[in-house]
């Protein structure tokens, strides 16, 4: 199993809330899925806006890694190594913060 | 895709650049002409600008009955896909033209800009292919691959705009360009535009009155620039007593293109909040859902703007049904499904 990589996730304007208007924050993870798990612990209330009931991406979101849409790759679990871009979009333009 | 602050930055220099090395600029003398003749006469000849609006109102029977409504509640769709640019955005698009030129805000030297998350961009690149005017369009890097598509099909020049800041960063990034070369552009601010909800007042509202026989009790559409509820409803308001009803995401965080949630995005200066009668929240799923039973029960493919309408709509008419009230609900059909199928939300399953 791979291990623990510290990455950069890059929060979307109206997840900001979530993330005390944090645009980037750091989580640990060996897999998209873990690194979703750690900002649920930190940022509580982000990841059921991510994920849905069963734990999969919601349809209207895209995760990136280094800009690849995990959805091509292993989805929840594609592997992560230290230094990656993990990016949360809405499939679409939505409103955001003033 | 290098999606990020880098990218972002390095296409932000790459503007200011451009800009700088231009040979030509407008001169303030230029800036306050008058109206461009044959910019004017350009429109009234133009096939694609006499092909906008008068639109189909369906009523939607098939899909009354899968909701289970009595007799005695209508719901009919506007179907704007039919528009020469697919989306009830001609309409904004054509109007804000049409009285840019007329002032002489939009003549020679003069490029279109705005920002917009793409209906409203189609459509000015459109008449901007069909009218000779060159249009610059700042668009959010996450926009569906369709609009980003079809917009280079139409020649416009394209700047994404970060797409961690979604529409309003787009809005913000336009703010920054035009302070930095305003004479080059007319900056069309469908956000701001009077000419925005004023196309909804000459073509949509008086097609809907007509076309329901006066009888409308209801219309729902979504919220984006709120240029058709706020455009739409005013009309119907002189004509009688037709509740107002804006549809907006349920979350900030939504899935639903070209719809803003109020409460956490930069209010468009054309909104009213005194206008509307209700504002309902709908899920994207819900959308989406709902513009699914929409094909798979009428055979009409919207988009999930449309479906956010119809969602709402639903939900309306259920609670006008159970206090037996008779009810003639307009919908708004935004815009065709076909421009969201890279997205998630359409896929197989």
């Amino acid at each position: 199993m791979a291990s623990e990589s510290t990455v950069q996730v890059l929060i979307p304007t109206p997840l900001r809330r979530f993330t005390d208007g944090e645009s980037r924050v750091e989580v640990s993870g060996a897999t998209v899925g873990d690194a979703l798990d750690a900002l649920e612990a930190r940022f509580p209330g982000i990841d059921e806006r991510v994920r849905d009931d069963s734990g999969q991406i919601r349809r209207f979101v895209n995760l990136f890694v280094n800009g690849q849409n995990v959805r091509d790759r292993d989805g929840i679990a594609t592997p992560l190594s230290p230094g990656d871009e993990l990016g949360i979009i809405p499939a679409m333009a939505g409103g955001s913060a003033a | 895709m290098p999606w990020g602050v880098s990218y972002f930055l390095m296409k932000n220099s790459e503007y200011a650049m451009h800009d700088r090395a231009k040979a030509t600029r407008t001169t303030p003398e230029q800036a306050i002409c008058g109206p461009d003749a044959a910019l004017l006469a350009s429109i009234a000849e133009s096939a694609v600008a006499r092909s906008i609006g008068n639109t189909p109102l369906h009523r939607l029977r098939r899909y009354e009955r899968y909701l289970g409504l009595p007799e005695t509640i209508e719901l009919h769709l506007k179907a704007e896909w039919v528009n020469p640019g697919g989306s009830i955005k001609d309409r904004t698009a054509l109007s804000i033209v049409r009285a840019a030129i007329k002032s002489g805000q939009l003549g020679p030297g003069r490029t279109l800009l705005d920002a917009t998350s793409g209906n409203t961009g189609i459509a000015y690149a459109m008449l901007g292919a069909a009218l000779s005017f060159p249009v610059t369009l700042v668009v959010p890097g996450s926009a569906s691959e369709e609009r980003k598509r079809t917009l280079a099909a139409y020649g416009a020049r394209v700047i994404y705009s970060d797409p961690y800041e979604g529409s309003d960063g787009a809005i913000r990034l336009v703010r920054e360009m035009t302070s930095v070369a305003g004479d080059d552009f007319f900056y069309a601010d469908q956000y701001n535009n009077p000419a925005n909800p004023a196309a909804h007042v000459a073509t949509t509202g008086p097609e809907i009155w007509r076309q329901s026989d006066g009888r409308v009790t209801h219309l729902v559409a979504a919220l984006g620039t709120t240029g058709t509820l706020m455009g739409t409803g005013a009309y119907l308001r002189q004509q009688g007593a037709v509740q107002l009803i804006g549809v907006q995401p349920a979350e900030a965080f939504h899935g639903i293109e070209g719809l803003k949630h109020l409460p956490t995005a930069i209010v468009p200066g054309i909104y009213d909040p005194s206008l509307p009668d209700r504002i309902m929240g709908i899920e994207t799923e819900a959308a989406f859902e709902a513009a699914r039973a929409l094909a798979r029960v009428e055979g009409f493919f919207a988009g999930s703007s449309t479906g956010a309408n119809l969602a709402a709509a639903g939900e309306l008419a259920r609670e006008l049904a159970s206090a037996g009230q008779a009810a003639r609900l307009v919908v708004i059909g935004c815009d065709g499904g076909a421009r969201y199928l890279s997205t998630g939300l359409w896929e197989l399953g």
